[in-house]
């Protein structure tokens, strides 16, 4: 303690405040933690988590058709619309889900294998290359990259152009749901492939080395060693694959077909006009974000985002 | 002397009830036209506008913007709904930060009664009594006499078709509704919409007594989303931009469908083989300059109005959006700029043409062509829509 | 571990998904030399004019108003999730994890959701006016927990006895923060601040909520693709942001690479910093 006090006289002055204060910030750990959590906590619960209750909240009124203002009278007529099976919309909520889910599968397997070659089997500068090619896509303009599939997947575009001179007939792909899920796969892939990659990348060869000494061979290391460590960073790059489809609705207008209504359309048809029933069917996405999230945090996806 | 004082005080009571009585209707009248100024005053340096995509494009905002020093800030808007959203958010009336927003029909009386936007004095907009008749004073933007903007241009739904896959040619908007070219249509996604359906209804279905195709019964609403439903499986897809339309007729993926001159002229220039018919009584949109209630440069935003209705100004906007001006003097600078653009755009038309296009308007609960609050209002056409299209 | 066949079948699937990767931006490439106004197949004229177009239109301001909220919106998401990172790594207090929970709830919600909330709290409630700086409150509120995760892992991995060690020896705070916490976390906030840029330079739909008459560049494009008299120039504008960015991503990767984040065996260094801990007294 004497040797400290002396450390503390040493110096010119703002040292030595500057030393007593971490020396009194060390002593009071929970000054220090409310120190560093109160502004990014504040700001943001007073600002999202108290909007969203706002949000939810105005789901239980009613709007003026003429006007588009909010009457604050009390009803559930929104979820009574919004259940009802006379109506479109838990159709278009199944809808959005099975789309969701199509997506995340596809990127699933289309990013696994890719990772997996860039964390454990490319060499430095090979994976290098492949890290920044993944990464490229995203600064390209998600909106530009789906006009492009327009046009690739139109009856005189460019799938069809090469199918007709390999001498195959012509596809209709373009507008429909086929065309939705494969622009969506499209465009969240590299959103799969960091996460997973990032997971596999941090295993130590260690354990590889440890699984042989064992006994296992390549699919049994494979499967009881790897996977289970790279499940955090699947789950992680599926909430971004399956979250983002859920409210997506550019890709519905610019792809879809006619029956391609996905929850975001219907939300951003009645934002304006319409913001209780808005609210009232956003609360769907919602809750199974919520849940989707708290089955991915069991599952440790949030280390791996 | 107690009696004296006490009719005194009566007196003055009833006095200022009258007072108070009269001060708020004033209110209302000086809202609806004894405020209106008389005469534009200085710029005040800067214009902040809510527009569709390029209606305040450089090629003619800016000698405007030279010649009155009024800067001008634009944001776009994709759908009347945004327009109606930044119009009404922040307490309404612009909420102080915009001037000017081009509303179409189908928000401007959504606008009006919303009390987001300000009469505006006619007098000071020379070029308005110019105008087509059909859009001096028309329904969705004037009220009881009061004006709330000034009308700008317009555009009917046309019914595009690929002269070399439809055989015949189209004379009517029948073929959308037929199988014959199962696959191969497109219409907007747009709830206004049902309105085509309500106006097609009106001709073939006469018992359904429509009237209006924009002030339905609940009846008729279902029957005309029951068109709509049926109409479904012949659909290739719901168009929501008009460059989407245009890709899709250039790709082959539709070869009929409901559009605006706009599509039609851009396939033409780019040599396609398309060519569109207006089947008359037909639906259409037309815009309107309104004034925000709130505006914080109603000097510059009045400047504004009065430049684009200016004959040229209009035939440059038209060629540039690619819709009709309301102003018919505009007639020769079009041809003059554009080589038989006036005919292409239908501005030199009779008043009898003009009749017979049935401008959008918003839905709402009050019929006109029956007393009482029997019609249905947007939200119902907006949720008809979904349950079409979902 | 792996067979020569399954290592070869790795590597061409990888290609296959990296040509499906690519081949839309190779054709956007191509569009961008379309002289015609439609976007139609196959491509029949060629020409340079959307390129002039492009450098007179709206896209310059617009692409500066997306680089100036991308490195606000970054900057402040740097900040805000380190610190927040540092408090939730390092001590323990009541409601620790749920913060992980409520911070990834802007990602992981819809878009539409988040801007609806935003568009609501900053305009309704709290009456503030449209500028850039809402769009960046909406761009920071989902790229925080980009490097909150990322400063949270690497501070996981790291000991926190490094700190006391460093205070052992004299350092003040700042010292401790300049050669001992900095060093650590650097390549995690370089990685977390790449995504965070890149997600906030390509938003659309939070953007549109939260902003004014201001066009970013997603916003600008969007307006382009409805109403497409200039529609070719979005093809040219992408093409040229794709072009220009590969040096710096390049340049963001080599610095991750060389403090051991895109190393295998970097947890082999971690591990051995943490076998070699000094027991607390």
């Amino acid at each position: 303690m004497a040797a400290d006090a002396g450390a503390l006289e040493a110096g010119p002055p703002i040292r030595r405040a500057r030393l007593r204060l971490s020396g009194f910030l060390w002593r009071h750990p929970w000054l220090k933690a409310l120190g560093l959590l109160s502004p990014p906590l504040a700001a943001f619960l007073i600002l999202y988590i108290g909007s969203l209750a706002v949000l939810l909240i105005s789901s239980f009124w009613t709007a003026n058709a003429f006007t588009a203002a909010i009457e604050h009278t009390w009803t559930l007529a929104n979820y009574r619309l919004i259940f009802s099976t006379a109506q479109p919309y838990l159709h278009i909520a199944g809808l959005t889900l099975e789309m969701a889910a199509a997506v995340t599968l596809t990127d699933a397997i289309l990013a696994f294998p890719l990772a997996f070659f860039m964390a454990r089997l490319a060499g430095r500068r090979t994976t290098a290359m492949l890290f920044v090619m993944v990464l490229l896509p995203l600064w390209s303009s998600y909106l530009v990259r789906i006009y492009a599939w327009q046009t690739i997947l139109a009856h005189d575009g460019a799938i069809n152009w090469a199918l007709n001179g390999l001498g195959l007939p012509d596809q209709n792909l373009a507008y429909t749901n086929t065309a939705m899920w494969i622009v969506f796969s499209y465009v969240w892939l590299p959103f799969m492939v960091l996460p997973v990659y990032a997971a596999l990348e941090r295993i130590p060869d260690s354990y590889i080395e440890a699984s042989e000494d064992l006994g296992a061979r390549g699919s049994r290391t494979f499967r009881s060693v790897i996977l289970p460590l790279a499940l955090p960073g699947l789950v992680a790059g599926s909430i971004f694959t399956f979250a983002l489809t859920l409210g997506d609705y550019i890709t519905p207008l610019l792809v879809g077909g006619t029956s391609s209504t996905l929850i975001g359309n219907v939300v951003y048809e009645n934002v304006a006009s319409n913001t209780p029933l808005a609210a009232a069917f956003a609360t769907i996405p919602l809750l199974i974000m919520g849940v989707y999230l708290l089955i991915a945090r069991r599952l440790g996806a949030f280390e791996a985002l | 002397m107690r009696r004296i004082r006490r009719r005194q005080a009566a007196t003055a009571v009833v006095a200022a009830a009258i007072v108070a009585a009269f001060a708020v209707p004033a209110a209302a009248v000086k809202a609806a036209g004894s405020g209106l100024p008389t005469k534009i005053g200085k710029g005040e340096g800067s214009l902040n506008v809510i527009e569709w995509p390029y209606y305040t494009y450089k090629s003619f905002a800016k000698p405007f913007e030279q010649q009155t020093g009024c800067i001008i800030h634009r944001k776009d808007a994709g759908s009347s709904n945004e327009m109606f959203t930044l119009m009404h958010a922040n307490g309404g009336g612009g909420g102080g930060q915009y001037d000017l927003v081009s509303a179409s029909g189908d928000a401007s009386l959504r606008l009006i009664y919303a009390r987001d936007v300000q009469p505006v004095n006619i007098k000071l907009i020379p070029s308005w009594k110019n105008f087509l008749p059909a859009f001096k004073s028309p329904p969705h933007n004037t009220v009881k006499g009061v004006h709330y903007g000034v009308s700008v241009q317009w555009g009917p739904n046309t019914l595009i078709y690929n002269t070399k896959k439809v055989k015949p040619a189209p004379k009517n908007w029948s073929l959308i509704y037929s199988k014959k070219y199962k696959g191969k249509i497109t219409v907007p996604n747009n709830p206004i919409q049902i309105a085509d359906a309500a106006l097609y209804l009106m001709q073939t279905k006469k018992s359904l007594g429509i009237k209006d195709p924009y002030e339905l019964t609940q009846a008729q609403l279902t029957a005309a989303t029951q068109l709509l439903i049926k109409q479904k499986p012949l659909l290739k897809r719901y168009w929501n931009y008009a460059t989407d339309e245009i890709t899709s007729f250039k790709n082959g993926d539709v070869w009929l469908g409901a559009g605006w001159p706009y599509q039609t002229l851009q396939l033409e220039a780019a040599k396609q083989p398309m060519k569109e018919i207006v089947p008359l009584p037909t639906t259409g949109w037309a815009d309107t300059w309104m004034l925000a209630a709130k505006a914080p440069h109603p000097n510059c935003a009045y400047k504004w109005m009065r430049y684009v209705t200016t004959p040229k100004v209009e035939a440059m906007q038209a060629l540039v959006f690619g819709e009709t001006p309301v102003n018919p003097l505009a007639c020769p600078i079009m041809n003059k700029m554009q080589k038989g653009s006036c005919v292409a755009y239908h501005l030199n038309e009779p008043a009898s043409y003009y009749n017979k296009i049935k401008f959008w308007k918003t839905p709402v609960a009050t019929c006109g062509w029956k007393p009482g609050n029997g019609c249905m209002d947007y939200n119902a056409w907006q949720q008809a829509w979904t349950k079409i299209t979902g | 571990m792996t067979t020569r066949g399954s290592r070869i079948s790795l590597a061409v699937w990888s290609g296959l998904v990296l040509a499906f990767l690519w081949i839309p931006l190779v054709v956007i490439a191509l569009y961008a030399f379309n002289a015609s106004n439609i976007q139609g197949w196959p491509i029949t004229h060629w020409s340079f004019r959307w390129f002039r177009v492009a450098w007179d239109s709206d896209a310059r301001g617009a692409l500066e108003l997306s680089l100036k909220v991308g490195a606000v919106a970054t900057g402040s998401a740097l900040v805000l999730g380190t610190m927040a990172a540092a408090a939730v790594a390092r001590f323990r207090f009541f409601g620790r994890e749920s913060i992980s929970f409520l911070l990834v709830l802007p990602l992981a919600l819809p878009g539409i959701i988040t801007g609806m909330a935003l568009n609501s709290a900053l305009f309704t409630v709290w009456g503030l006016a449209p500028s850039m700086w809402t769009i960046v409150i909406g761009h920071a509120t989902f790229c925080v927990v980009l490097v909150y995760n990322n400063v949270v892992a690497r501070l996981r991995r790291t000991s926190a006895s490094l700190i006391e060690a460093s205070q052992d020896l004299g350092a003040d705070g700042w010292q401790t923060f300049r050669f001992v916490v900095w060093p650590v976390l650097s390549t995690a906030l370089v990685a977390g601040g790449l995504l965070a840029f890149a997600l906030s330079f390509d938003e659309v739909i939070v953007t549109t909520f939260t902003a004014g008459a201001q066009a970013t560049l997603p916003i600008w494009i969007l307006d382009n693709i409805r109403q497409g008299q200039q529609l070719p120039v979005i093809n040219v504008v992408a093409f040229f942001v794709v072009a220009v960015t590969v040096i710096p991503v390049a340049l963001a990767q080599r610095v991750m690479r060389d403090s051991g984040i895109i190393r295998r065996g970097a947890a082999k260094v971690t591990e051995a910093v943490e076998a070699a801990e000094i027991p607390a007294v």
